[in-house]
C-alpha cells in the first residue's frame, strides 16, 4: 500500500508503471502476449479477407492508367448498364419505401395476434439464395411458367426485361426499409402519435408532422441500405434477365460480362464503382446510426 | 362539461381492467382517481379521452353519447403520464400544434396563434423556455408545458394521467398547489390519476378510490378519509390498524375474548376490525379493551409510534401524543376511539 | 382485417397499412414462393428423388453445403476473435476495422467475385506465394471456401458484438474475486454467455454461405462434380429449360434454409429467457 502511494507522488515514467501493474491487476484483462496475438489475428484476418479484396478492386482498375479508365466507363453499354441500375435502384426503393413505412406503421403502432409471425414473414427474402429469387419470377413468368402463356398472348415482356429485373430485386430488397423501422418505432412507442391525435390532428397530420421526423434517420438508414443492395444484387438479376446486351445488363452484370471476356480493365472500373458505392454506403450508415441513437428514447 | 360512465368494462385479453364502472363527474369539478397499480384508474382515464375503448357501457359528455366520437373529435386535453411531448419540436411549436393542425376554416392567423402560445406559456410561467427543446427541459417544466399544449385546444375537459409521478418529491409538493390554484382559474373539468393519496387527498374536490377494475367509494377527502365505505379504502387511505376479528351475538370476539366494543355496521362471522393509528387511545394496563406491553417506540415530530405486542396475540403500531413519553416494557390497556369492522378475515 | 384490428383504435390506418402490407408481401414474396412449391408437386416423389440424388446435384448440394459449413466454422472462430478485438482492446485503427467489417454486407457480390479471384489467382498478390507453396485457391473448392468466409465474416461479429458489450462486467470480476484464473473465466464464464449469440452468427453465416452465387462462381472454377455450387447448378438447369431440376434442388435448398430460420428463431428465445434470468 505504502508503496504505491510513493509511486503515484513520482512523476512521470513510475505513474506509467503504476497503471502498467493494474492493468496486470485487471481481473478483466488478458496477459499482454495474449491481447497482441488476438488483436494481430484480427487485424490480419480482416486485412486479408476484407482489406485487400477492396483495395485490389482498384489498383485492378486504374492498372493502364486513368485514360483507361475513364475510357472504359464511357463505353455506352456502360452508360446503359448504368441507367438501368440506377432505374432498377430507383423503382426498388420506392416501392420498397412505402410498403416499409406501411408495414411499420401497422406493426409497430397497433396490437393484432401473429404479429412475430409477420416479421417473420417479412424477412424470408434475407434467407432466400439470391439465385432461387430469380427462379421464383421465372416460374412465374417463364415460357413455360405459370402466366408466360397469358402474357405472350397479350404481347407484355416481364422476363428479360425491365419489369422482370426491378421485380426481382425489389423482392431480394424487400426487408429493409421494414426492418430499419420496426425497432426503431418500437422503441418510440405511441405516446406522441396519440397525444397529437387527442389535439386534434388527423392521421396524415398525426404521420407526416410527428412521426415522420422523429423517424427520418431510420427512413433513411433503410433507403440506404436498400439501395445499396438493389445496385449491387447479382444472382437474382442474373436469373432474369437474359444478359441482352446494352439493354438488360445491371452494373454487376457488365462486370462478370466484361470479366469473362477478359477485358479486365473494364470490368474492374464498373467494379470500382460499385465499389465506391459500398464505401459511401458504409460511411453514411456510421452516421445514420449515430442520429438513430439519439432517435432512441432514453429514459430519464 | 359533465362527465359520466355507465356500466363501463373493458378487459385486455384475459385481465378484466374495468368491470361495470359507474361515475358522475359535475361541471367545473377537480376529480382525483385513486388506487394501486392495475386498479383500472388510468384505462378509465383513457377511454374518457378516446385513447382506449370499452368493450360495452357508456361514456356521455353533457349527457350526449362521446363513444361515438373518437379522440380527435372529443376536445378533451390529455397530459400524458410521460409527457408525450414532440421530441423534435420546440416548446413553442409543442404548444402550437394543437392550433396548427385545425382544419383550415377555423384556423387561427399565424399571429393570433402567437399570441395564444406565449398567453398559454405565461399561464405556466415559462415564456422564457420557448425556443428550448423538450430534452432541455427538467421534469416540472416538461410536465408543465405538456399541461399548456393540452389547454392550447380550449379543451371541454381536461385529463391528467399521474401528472406527478415521474418528478421528485420536492417538485411534486409545489405542483400540487399550483395545479389546484390553476385549477381554479382556467375552471375546467378536470380529472386526475394517481396512486398518492396524500396528492389526492389534497388536490382534488372528490376522490374515486378505485381497485381491481371497480370504484370503491366516490366521495370527498374527508369523506373517504373518515368514513371509508369499504375495508379496501380503510386499508389504502391513512394508516390503519387491521385485526381479524370474529362477530357473533352481537359482541366483538379478537382471539375468542370478547372486546369491549359495540359491533358497528352490518358485520357478522370473520371480520376486520379497522383502527387508524391515532384512534388507538393509550391508557394505563388495567383500563381499556386490548392489552399489552411496549415493544418498540420512535419519537419524532408531534407523535410518537410504539409498536405493542398485544396480548390477545397480534401486534400493532399506534400513534400516540408525547404528552405521555412511553418506555419499552411499559404495560398499556388500549381503546379505539374510531374503529370499523367490515366482514371478511 | 376486422378480425385482426382492435375494435377501434385510437391511431388511424390499421386497416390502410396492413391491408397495403399483406398485398405487397403476398404479390412480391408469398406467392411467388408458393409457385416454387407449387411448381415442384408436378414431379413424382420418384422423379423428385431421383433429380435430387443424381450424382451431379448431390455433388453440387454436399459442396454447397459442406463447405458452407467449413466456412462458418471458420467465422465462429475468427468472428469471436476479432469480436474481442474490437470490444475488449484498443488499437490504432480499431473503428475503422470495426467499420470495415461491414465490408462483405456492402459490397455487391459480383465486385467481391472478381476482386477475391484476381487476389487469389495463380498470378495473383496471395495467389502468387500460395502457389509458390504448391497451393492452389482459385478454380478449385478451396476458392469456394474462401469466398464463403468474406461473406460470412459481419454475421458472427455483429450478432456477438452487442452481446459481449453489453456483458456485465460484475460477473467476471466475482468469478475473479472467487480464484478463478483467467482462461477458466473466458471458458467457463463468459463463453457460455455468448454461446447463443454464436450460434446465431454461425446458423446466419452459414445459411447466407449456402445460397451465396455471385462471389463464389467467379473464384469456384465450376467444374462438375467437383466446384460446382447448387446454386450454380440451378442456373445451368435453368439455361438448358430443366426448369424441374432446377425447382427441386431450390426446393431443397429453401427447405433447409427455412430451418435454418426456424432454429434461429428458437435460438433467440432461447437467449431471451436465458438474458431475463
Amino acid at each position: 500500500m505504502s508503496i504505491e502511494m510513493t509511486l503515484q507522488r513520482t512523476p512521470d515514467g513510475s505513474a506509467r508503471s503504476l497503471a502498467e501493474s493494474a492493468a496486470r491487476r485487471d481481473p478483466r484483462a488478458e496477459p499482454a502476449i495474449v491481447r497482441v496475438a488476438i488483436i494481430t489475428l484480427a487485424i490480419a484476418f480482416l486485412s486479408i479477407f476484407v482489406v485487400l479484396p477492396l483495395v485490389v478492386v482498384f489498383v485492378e482498375a486504374f492498372g493502364r492508367g486513368v485514360v483507361a479508365y475513364l475510357s472504359a466507363l464511357a463505353d455506352p453499354e456502360a452508360w446503359s448498364a448504368i441507367r438501368l441500375t440506377l432505374g432498377v435502384a430507383a423503382v426498388s426503393v420506392g416501392t420498397n419505401l412505402v410498403f416499409g413505412l406501411a408495414a411499420a406503421w401497422a406493426i409497430t403502432k397497433f396490437d393484432f395476434p401473429g404479429k412475430t409471425f409477420l416479421i417473420t414473414l417479412i424477412d424470408l427474402p434475407f434467407s432466400v439464395s439470391p439465385v432461387i429469387s430469380g427462379l421464383v419470377f421465372v416460374l412465374l413468368f417463364g415460357a413455360q411458367g405459370f402466366l408466360g402463356p397469358w402474357l405472350q398472348d397479350h404481347d407484355l415482356q416481364i422476363l428479360f426485361a425491365f419489369p422482370g429485373i426491378a421485380l426481382a430485386t425489389i423482392f431480394v430488397t424487400f426487408p429493409f426499409v421494414a426492418r430499419a423501422l420496426i425497432p426503431l418505432m418500437q422503441e418510440q412507442g405511441t405516446q406522441e402519435e396519440e397525444a397529437a391525435i387527442s389535439l386534434g390532428a388527423s392521421g396524415l397530420q398525426t404521420f407526416f408532422r410527428v412521426t415522420l421526423p422523429n423517424i427520418k434517420w431510420g427512413v433513411l438508414y433503410g433507403v440506404l441500405l436498400c439501395n445499396a443492395r438493389a445496385m449491387g444484387e447479382f444472382g437474382a438479376v442474373s436469373v432474369v434477365s437474359g444478359h441482352i446486351r446494352g439493354e438488360t445488363n445491371t452494373m454487376p452484370l457488365l462486370v462478370e460480362i466484361l470479366y469473362n471476356e477478359y477485358q479486365m480493365v473494364a470490368s474492374f472500373a464498373i467494379a470500382s464503382l460499385l465499389a465506391m458505392l459500398a464505401l459511401i454506403t458504409l460511411i453514411a450508415k456510421t452516421i445514420l446510426e449515430r442520429n438513430i441513437d439519439g432517435d432512441m428514447p432514453h429514459d430519464d | 362539461m359533465t362527465i359520466e360512465a355507465r356500466g363501463v368494462v373493458k378487459s385486455f385479453g384475459a385481465f378484466k381492467a374495468l368491470d361495470g364502472v359507474d361515475l358522475k363527474v359535475a361541471n367545473g369539478e377537480l376529480l382525483a382517481l385513486l388506487g394501486p397499480s392495475g386498479s383500472g384508474k388510468t384505462t378509465l382515464l383513457r377511454i374518457i379521452a378516446g385513447l382506449e375503448w370499452p368493450d360495452a357501457g357508456e361514456i356521455l359528455f353533457d349527457g350526449e353519447n362521446a363513444l361515438d366520437r373518437g379522440a380527435r373529435e372529443r376536445h378533451v386535453g390529455f397530459v400524458f403520464q410521460h409527457y408525450a411531448l414532440f421530441r423534435h419540436m420546440n416548446v413553442f411549436e409543442n404548444v402550437a400544434f394543437g392550433l396548427r393542425v385545425q382544419p383550415r376554416r377555423i384556423r387561427k392567423t399565424e399571429a393570433q396563434i402567437r399570441a395564444r402560445v406565449k398567453e398559454l406559456l405565461d399561464l405556466v410561467q415559462l415564456d422564457w423556455l420557448a425556443d428550448r427543446y423538450p430534452s432541455q427541459l427538467s421534469g416540472g417544466q416538461r410536465q408543465r408545458i405538456a399541461l399548456a399544449r393540452a389547454l392550447a385546444i380550449e379543451p371541454r375537459i381536461l385529463l391528467l394521467d399521474e401528472p406527478f409521478g415521474a418528478l421528485d418529491a420536492k417538485v411534486r409538493k409545489e405542483l400540487r398547489q399550483w395545479l389546484r390554484t390553476l385549477h381554479h382559474s382556467i375552471n375546467v373539468t378536470s380529472i386526475f390519476v394517481t396512486h398518492d393519496q396524500e396528492e389526492a387527498l389534497e388536490v382534488a374536490h372528490r376522490v374515486v378510490v378505485m381497485d381491481k377494475g371497480r370504484i370503491e367509494q366516490v366521495g370527498s377527502p374527508s369523506d373517504v378519509y373518515d368514513s371509508p365505505a369499504t375495508a379496501f379504502v380503510h386499508g389504502f387511505i391513512g394508516e390503519s390498524i387491521m385485526l381479524p376479528v370474529e362477530v357473533t351475538g352481537g359482541a366483538v370476539h379478537l382471539n375468542g375474548r370478547p372486546l369491549d366494543i359495540a359491533v358497528e355496521g352490518g358485520a357478522a362471522g370473520a371480520s376486520t376490525l379497522f383502527v387508524r393509528r391515532h384512534d388507538m387511545l393509550i391508557g394505563p394496563a388495567d383500563s381499556g379493551t386490548l392489552h399489552g406491553a411496549v415493544t418498540h417506540v420512535r419519537s419524532f415530530g408531534p407523535v410518537q409510534r410504539a409498536e405493542i405486542a398485544l396480548t390477545e396475540g397480534s401486534t400493532i403500531e399506534i400513534d400516540a401524543p408525547r404528552d405521555r413519553e412511553l418506555r419499552i416494557g411499559d404495560r398499556v390497556g388500549l381503546k379505539p376511539r374510531h374503529y370499523r369492522i367490515f366482514a371478511g378475515g | 382485417m376486422s378480425v385482426l384490428a382492435p375494435r377501434r383504435s385510437t391511431l388511424p390506418g390499421f386497416g390502410l397499412t396492413m391491408g397495403l402490407t399483406l398485398t405487397w408481401l403476398s404479390l412480391i414474396v408469398l406467392i411467388p414462393l408458393a409457385g416454387l412449391f407449387v411448381r415442384s408437386t408436378d414431379l413424382s416423389l420418384a422423379q423428385f428423388w431421383d433429380i435430387v440424388t443424381s450424382r451431379r446435384t448431390l455433388s453440387a448440394l454436399k459442396i454447397s453445403f459442406g463447405l458452407s459449413f467449413a466456412a462458418a466454422c471458420v467465422n465462429l472462430v475468427m468472428g469471436t476473435i476479432v469480436v474481442w478485438a474490437l470490444v475488449r482492446y484498443r488499437f490504432p485503427g480499431r473503428r475503422l476495422f470495426d467499420a470495415i467489417v461491414d465490408v462483405p454486407f456492402a459490397l455487391p457480390t459480383a465486385v467481391a467475385g472478381v476482386a477475391l479471384t484476381a487476389l487469389f489467382a495463380q498470378k495473383g498478390w496471395l495467389g502468387a506465394p500460395l502457389a509458390a507453396m504448391g497451393i492452389k485457391v482459385a478454380f478449385t473448392p478451396l476458392g469456394i471456401f474462401i469466398a464463403m468466409i468474406f461473406i460470412g465474416i459481419p454475421f458472427v461479429v455483429r450478432t456477438v458484438q452487442p452481446v459481449l458489450i453489453d456483458l456485465d462486467p460484475e460477473i467476471e470480476e466475482a468469478a475473479a474475486s472467487l480464484g478463478a484464473s483467467r482462461w477458466h473465466i473466458v471458458t467457463k464464464v463468459i463463453l457460455p454467455s455468448l454461446t447463443p449469440a454464436l450460434l446465431t452468427g454461425f446458423a446466419l453465416a452459414f445459411a447466407r454461405a449456402v445460397g451465396e452465387y455471385g462471389s463464389v462462381i467467379f473464384i469456384a472454377g465450376n467444374l462438375p462434380n467437383v466446384s460446382e455450387i447448387a446454386p450454380l447448378l440451378i442456373v445451368i438447369r435453368l439455361s438448358e429449360f430443366r426448369y424441374a431440376d432446377a425447382t427441386a434442388i431450390a426446393v431443397v435448398m429453401l427447405v433447409v434454409a427455412f430451418v435454418i430460420i426456424f432454429a434461429v428463431n428458437r435460438l433467440q428465445r432461447w437467449a431471451q429467457s436465458q438474458a431475463s434470468t
